[in-house]
């Protein structure tokens, strides 16, 4: 009797849980597909009883699509923006693999001092326009390394990283030492072959953080032909004249609502490609910087 | 091969903490930063006495702590149902999908929710109107704004907030459950009277590292999201201290605010990981 009455309250609960879990399914799914919906629509119906949810294929259309890829803008804010992705992840990961190689080594004579030199900005963080003065006086306004080169060394990704490195084999390091190799020999012949799967969650981190960057743009990118995607694309959702950043007019072209989403779908797109990548090696590495020890 | 890290170090970490002077400066742009005239705590003082500084704080503390109430109790609910689910296609489809927003800038973001919110033709208004309602625009209504604000962050912070209590709920011992089961304890006692006291500690853990940085209210959010209708409700301290700054040139007021936001959170930061220190014996650096 027990047994069954424990074997049904379990059915239960199981079932609450899988409500629940199907509910949340619905919530994160159907913002997305409504932009989706709404890009694909380009002539949307104003009784539709089905919320536009749901439009009938034959009004499915890529004509908002088309309108936002083929102005010369598109193409201008893209080549940016895989500039500064390509720029910021290699110089990124040049500064970051060193420093966090040099910090794992455990009897560095001035370790603690150099701790302490990468703590202190951490700790302390002066504010927006004292790092904007800064920039702009070197003289880095309007250069794409202005985007990139201020953020190049994340000081969580470098000792994400550092963790990383300590858990390899001490022996390793140590024999080659004996052999008479040079530090910066070991870290390129040893260390950094066996770190590949580190290598990629760190680029992939910094990658995520330069292709959705907005507001270092904003800041230090005034001329319009430097501009990337982010900026292109919250200039399409706050214009009141879209003219100038997509093919419109309003008699024969899409409407706005759908060209915005179209927009919005393209600049998430890279996104959502490598999203299996990122999915697989955030996950480890989020885990990596946050519970260790 | 240290040479080329720390320089880029000294440029843009250290070379900022010499620029932050111009706090106690009156910093005019043609004699530059060394050069301008000292004033002392004035701009400090300026800005302790003004009326947004009250408003300025309590917008960042509002969000701050309604994201951490919302935000902490809504991914250790995602992470024990996860778990609990015996279902391993929902399971996957869930996570999937809930990490997705994680990886969207704000910008996108922005993108969203103008489709769902919209007055003219967004989800939620035409689910509205065709309820009877009025449609209600939520990013230009000082009233709805706030609620936007907490939301938009659940939904984009959900899934991914979660992973560290799914982490922590792998690591409880199942003994203690067949035990529980063995006594009889059916699967919400277990929840409640394992599970939860089980990931108790990371669940401290991860409120005291928030607490840490308790001034960042989500500053690209807000900036992305809010406009002068609703600026008495969505202006936060980073938000006020780009508009000085940036658009209207008071570089001094705006590096003393920056610099008093900087200092308390450090103090913070400083405090919340002593105690996870104390807590758990493991340092945060």
């Amino acid at each position: 009797m027990a047994k069954v009455l424990r074997s049904k309250e379990g059915w239960l609960f199981e079932l609450c849980i899988d409500t629940f879990l199907i509910l949340l399914f619905l919530v994160f799914l159907i913002p997305l597909w409504r932009v989706l919906m709404v890009s694909l629509t380009p002539t949307p119906d104003a009784n539709d009883p089905t919320l536009g949810l749901f439009p009938p294929p034959w009004k499915w259309a890529l004509i908002s699509y088309k309108q936002f890829l083929s102005h010369p803008s598109f193409f201008k804010a893209t080549y940016n923006s895989a500039l500064i992705l390509i720029g910021g992840v290699a110089v990124s990961l040049f500064l970051t693999v060193p420093l966090a190689y040099v910090l794992s080594i455990k009897d560095l004579p001035g370790r603690v001092f150099l701790s302490g030199l990468i703590l202190v900005p951490f700790l302390f963080n002066p504010g927006l326009i004292p790092n904007y003065l800064t920039v702009t006086n070197l003289g880095l306004t309007d250069k794409l390394m202005a985007v990139f080169l201020p953020g190049a060394i994340s000081v969580y990704n470098t000792y994400v990283m550092k963790s990383f490195f300590e858990g390899l084999p001490e022996e390793l390091k140590e024999s080659a030492r004996i052999d008479g190799a040079r530090e910066l020999m070991i870290l390129f012949r040893i260390i950094l072959p066996l770190s590949k799967p580190i290598l990629l969650t760190i680029g992939l981190f910094y990658g995520v953080h330069f292709w959705n960057d907005f507001f270092s743009p904003l800041l230090y990118l005034n001329r319009q032909d430097l501009q990337p995607l982010p900026i292109l694309l919250r200039s399409i959702l706050i214009a009141s004249n879209l003219n100038e950043y997509v093919e419109y007019d309003a008699y024969s072209s899409a409407s706005v609502e759908s060209l915005k989403s179209a927009s919005v779908l393209i600049a998430a797109l890279p996104m959502i490609l490598a999203y299996p990548l990122i999915q697989k090696y955030f996950t480890k590495g989020t885990l990596v910087g946050s519970i260790k020890g | 091969m240290l040479g080329i890290p720390l320089l880029q170090f000294f440029l843009f970490r250290y070379l900022p903490l010499w620029n932050a002077q111009i706090a106690f400066k009156d910093f005019n742009p043609v004699e530059g930063v060394f050069r301008s005239a000292w004033a002392g705590f004035i701009h400090f003082k300026t800005f302790f006495q003004s009326f947004y500084f009250a408003e300025l704080i309590r917008n960042t503390l509002f969000y701050s702590f309604a994201k951490l109430l919302v935000g902490v109790p809504a991914a250790i609910t995602l992470a024990v149902a996860l778990a609990e689910s015996h279902s391993k296609l929902l399971r996957k489809t869930v996570q999937t999908i809930s990490y997705i927003p994680h990886f969207l800038s704000w910008v996108i973001m922005l993108g969203v929710l103008m489709m769902l919110l919209s007055p003219g033709n967004g989800l939620v208004n035409e689910a509205i109107k065709a309820a009877g309602g009025k449609p209600v625009a939520f990013l230009t209504t000082p009233s709805a704004f706030p609620l936007v604000v907490i939301f938009s962050d659940l939904w984009k912070e959900l899934g991914w907030s979660a992973i560290i209590f799914m982490a922590a709920l792998l690591g409880i011992d199942p003994v203690l459950y067949e035990a529980a089961a063995v006594e009889g304890a059916n699967r919400l006692q277990r929840t409640r009277h394992i599970t939860l006291p089980g990931i108790a500690p990371v669940v401290m853990v991860v409120v005291l590292l928030r607490l840490g940085t308790i001034l960042d209210a989500g500053f690209h959010q807000i900036f992305v999201l809010y406009s002068t209708p609703v600026l008495g409700v969505a202006d936060i301290i980073d938000t006020w201290v780009y508009r000085q700054g940036i658009l209207d040139f008071q570089f001094s007021l705006a590096t003393a605010v920056g610099l008093f936001k900087g200092v308390i959170g450090m103090i913070l930061l400083i405090l919340s990981s002593r105690l996870i220190r104390r807590l758990n014996g493991s340092a945060l650096y």
